[in-house]
C-alpha cells in the first residue's frame, strides 16, 4: 500500500478519527487550557502559570503525590517479589500448578472498585472480629486511620496484581533452557546457586518489564482508592488520580484540575520513557 | 538421594502453595459465607459458616442491582467495544505493516506514543468536548473505548503481521480481489490467535472501567461497575446486601474465567511481554 492510495487511508480513518477525537485533541486542549482560567464551557483569560504555581502551594495536591510516590514504591517492591516468587513456585514440577496459576491469576480479572468494597469488609469488620477473638489490637480500627488506609491500599493492589507479575515472569522463566538448569544440577548447583548464576540472569529483563510496568500501574491508581478508602480520613489517603478527579468534578475548578493533570502526565511519561530507554539500552548491550 | 530429598521438597512447596492459593482465595469465601448470613449473623461473627442460612440478600441485591439491565448494558457496551476496536485495529494495523513508508512509520510511532497518555490527563476535556456535541451516551462511550483501546491493539496486530507473507496479498490482488476482499478473506482469518488476545484485553479492562462510565453514562443506562458504586453507597454498613450484591457482580467474570482461562492467562502473557 502507497502513501497515495485510497485504500491506505480508508483503512486508517476510524482509528485516526478514534485516536484523534478522543486522545489527540483533548490532550492539546488540555494542555492549552491549563493556561487559562476554562471553567468547563468558557475560557476568558490567559492566567500564564497561574495554576501551575497555585498546584504546587497546595497542601492537599503535594500530600497526594508524596502519598502516591511512597504508595508506588512500597507496592512495587512488594508486586515484585510476590509475583517473582509465585512465579518460581507454579513452574516447577507439580501436578497443581495450573491450579495454582488460575487463583492467583483470579483477582485480576475483577474490577478494582469491586475488589476495594470486598476489602472494606474484610479490614472493617473481618479484623475487626479476630483482633476481638485474639486480642490484637493493631487489627481493629483499619481504615480510619492514614496509616492503616496506606498499608490497606499496599495490600489490596499487591494481592489483586501479583497474579499479573506472576505472568509476566513465568513467560520468561519458561524461556530458559531446561538443559541449562539440568547441568547446572549435575554441576551440583543447590537451589539457590542455580537461582543466582543461571535463573536470574536470564530472567533479568522480566525485572525491567515488571518494575517500570508496575510503577506506572500503581501511580495511575483509582477505583481501588475510591472504593477503599475513598481518600480518608481527611484526605490523607488520596492519590492523586482521585485528586485531579475530584478538583474536576467536585469543585469544578477545571482549568487547575488539568493543569494538574498536566503534571501527572508528565511524571507518568517519564517513568515510562526511562523504561523505554533502559529497554534499548539493554538491546544494544546484548 | 539427591532425587528423593529434591521430591519432598518439591512436594512441601505444593503444599506451601496450596495453602497460599487457599489464603488467597479467602477475600472471596468471606464474601460469599457472609452474603449468606442475616444482618444479625454477621454482627455475631463474620469467620465461620452462617448458622441461620438466608438465600434473602441475593434476591434484594438482585433487584437493587437490577442486575439484568445492568449486565445487558456491560455486554452490550463491552461488546460492540470490542467489535470495533478488533476490526478497526486490524485493518490499521495491516495497513501500516504494509505500507513501509517514512509517513507509515510515522503514524504508527503516534499511535503508540499515545499509551504514554494516562487517562486522567485527557479525561477533563474529553467529557467537555463530548458534552458539547451531546454525545455523553453509550454510543459516545463506546467510540471513546475505540480512541483508547486501539493503540495497544494496532501495535499486537502489527506485531503479528510480520509473520504473515505478503506473498499472499500479492496472490489475491492478482486473483481480482480489491483490497478490502484481500484484508478481510486473507489477513484477517489469519490474524485470529492475536484477535483473541486484542478480545481478551480489552475485555478486561472495558468490563470493569468504573471512572469512564462515571462520567459518561446515566444512572439508568449504569454498567455493572457503576451500579454497584451506587448500590454501595446507599447500604454502607448493611454488609449482608452489599455483600451479596458483590458476589452477584462477579459471577459473570467467574463463568467466562471457569470457559476460557487458557485463553485468558495466554492473552495476558502475549500482551503484557510485547
Amino acid at each position: 500500500m502507497r502513501n497515495r492510495s485510497l485504500s491506505f487511508w480508508l483503512f486508517l480513518t476510524p482509528v485516526i478519527l478514534g485516536l484523534g477525537i478522543v486522545v489527540v485533541i483533548p490532550f492539546v486542549y488540555g494542555l492549552i487550557y491549563s493556561f487559562t482560567d476554562w471553567n468547563g464551557l468558557t475560557a476568558n483569560n490567559f492566567v500564564g502559570l497561574e495554576n501551575y504555581i497555585k498546584l504546587f502551594q497546595e497542601d492537599e495536591f503535594m500530600n497526594s503525590i508524596w502519598f502516591t510516590i511512597k504508595f508506588a514504591v512500597i507496592t512495587v517492591l512488594l508486586l515484585n517479589i510476590f509475583g517473582l516468587g509465585l512465579a518460581l513456585l507454579v513452574t516447577r514440577n507439580m501436578k497443581t500448578n495450573n491450579l495454582m496459576r488460575t487463583v492467583f491469576f483470579m483477582p485480576n480479572l475483577i474490577g478494582g472498585l469491586i475488589l476495594g468494597f470486598i476489602w472494606q469488609f474484610i479490614f472493617i469488620s473481618v479484623f475487626g472480629d479476630i483482633s476481638g477473638i485474639t486480642g490484637i489490637e493493631g487489627l481493629s480500627g483499619w481504615l480510619s486511620t492514614t496509616n492503616t488506609g496506606f498499608w490497606g491500599l499496599v495490600i489490596l493492589t499487591s494481592w489483586q496484581m501479583a497474579g499479573y507479575i506472576m505472568i509476566i515472569y513465568i513467560a520468561y522463566l519458561e524461556n530458559v533452557p531446561k538443559e541449562l538448569i539440568e547441568a547446572s544440577k549435575i554441576d551440583g548447583a543447590n537451589a539457590v546457586q542455580r537461582f543466582k548464576n543461571v535463573i536470574f540472569p536470564l530472567v533479568a529483563p522480566a525485572f525491567t518489564v515488571s518494575m517500570f510496568l508496575t510503577l506506572s500501574m500503581s501511580f495511575k491508581i483509582y477505583d481501588q482508592n475510591l472504593s477503599l478508602t475513598n481518600g480518608g480520613p481527611f484526605n490523607s489517603t488520596q492519590m492523586v488520580a482521585m485528586e485531579i478527579v475530584r478538583t474536576a468534578f467536585s469543585d469544578r475548578e477545571m482549568a487547575y484540575a488539568q493543569a494538574k493533570a498536566v503534571i501527572f502526565f508528565l511524571i507518568v511519561a517519564v517513568i515510562s520513557l526511562t523504561q523505554v530507554y533502559y529497554n534499548k539500552k539493554r538491546e544494544v548491550d546484548v | 538421594m539427591q532425587k528423593d530429598r529434591e521430591k519432598r521438597n518439591t512436594r512441601l512447596l505444593e503444599i506451601f502453595g496450596l495453602l497460599l492459593a487457599l489464603l488467597w482465595l479467602s477475600p472471596f469465601y468471606l464474601m460469599i459465607v457472609n452474603a449468606f448470613k442475616t444482618k444479625r449473623g454477621i454482627f455475631e461473627g463474620v469467620l465461620g459458616i452462617p448458622v441461620e442460612f438466608t438465600f434473602e440478600n441475593f434476591v434484594n441485591a438482585f433487584a437493587e442491582l437490577e442486575f439484568l439491565k445492568s449486565l445487558f448494558n456491560s455486554v452490550l457496551i463491552t461488546g460492540l467495544s470490542i467489535l470495533i476496536i478488533i476490526l478497526f485495529s486490524s485493518m490499521a494495523g495491516y495497513a501500516l505493516a504494509r505500507n513501509k513508508s517514512k509517513l507509515s512509520g510515522i503514524i504508527f510511532f503516534v499511535f503508540v506514543a499515545a499509551m504514554l497518555i494516562p487517562f486522567q490527563s485527557v479525561m477533563i476535556p474529553l467529557v467537555a468536548i463530548f458534552g458539547q456535541v451531546d454525545m455523553l451516551n453509550a454510543a459516545g462511550l463506546i467510540f471513546m473505548y475505540l480512541g483508547f483501546g486501539c493503540s495497544l491493539s494496532i501495535f499486537l496486530y502489527h506485531g503479528a503481521m510480520t509473520g504473515i507473507s505478503k506473498s499472499l496479498d500479492e496472490a489475491a490482488i492478482i486473483d481480482g480481489a480489491n483490497r478490502f476482499q484481500t484484508f478481510w478473506y486473507i489477513i484477517f482469518p489469519l490474524l485470529k490467535p492475536i484477535s483473541v488476545t486484542v478480545a481478551i484485553l480489552n475485555t478486561i479492562w472495558i468490563w470493569n472501567d468504573y471512572l469512564l462510565p462515571s462520567l459518561v453514562l446515566s444512572e439508568a443506562n449504569a454498567t455493572i461497575p457503576l451500579k454497584m458504586f451506587y448500590f454501595f453507597g446507599q447500604y454502607t454498613k448493611q454488609w449482608h446486601l452489599a455483600l451479596a450484591g458483590l458476589t452477584i457482580a462477579i459471577i459473570p467474570v467467574i463463568i467466562g474465567y471457569f470457559f476460557a482461562q487458557k485463553q485468558i492467562i495466554d492473552g495476558v502473557s502475549e500482551g503484557a511481554v510485547k
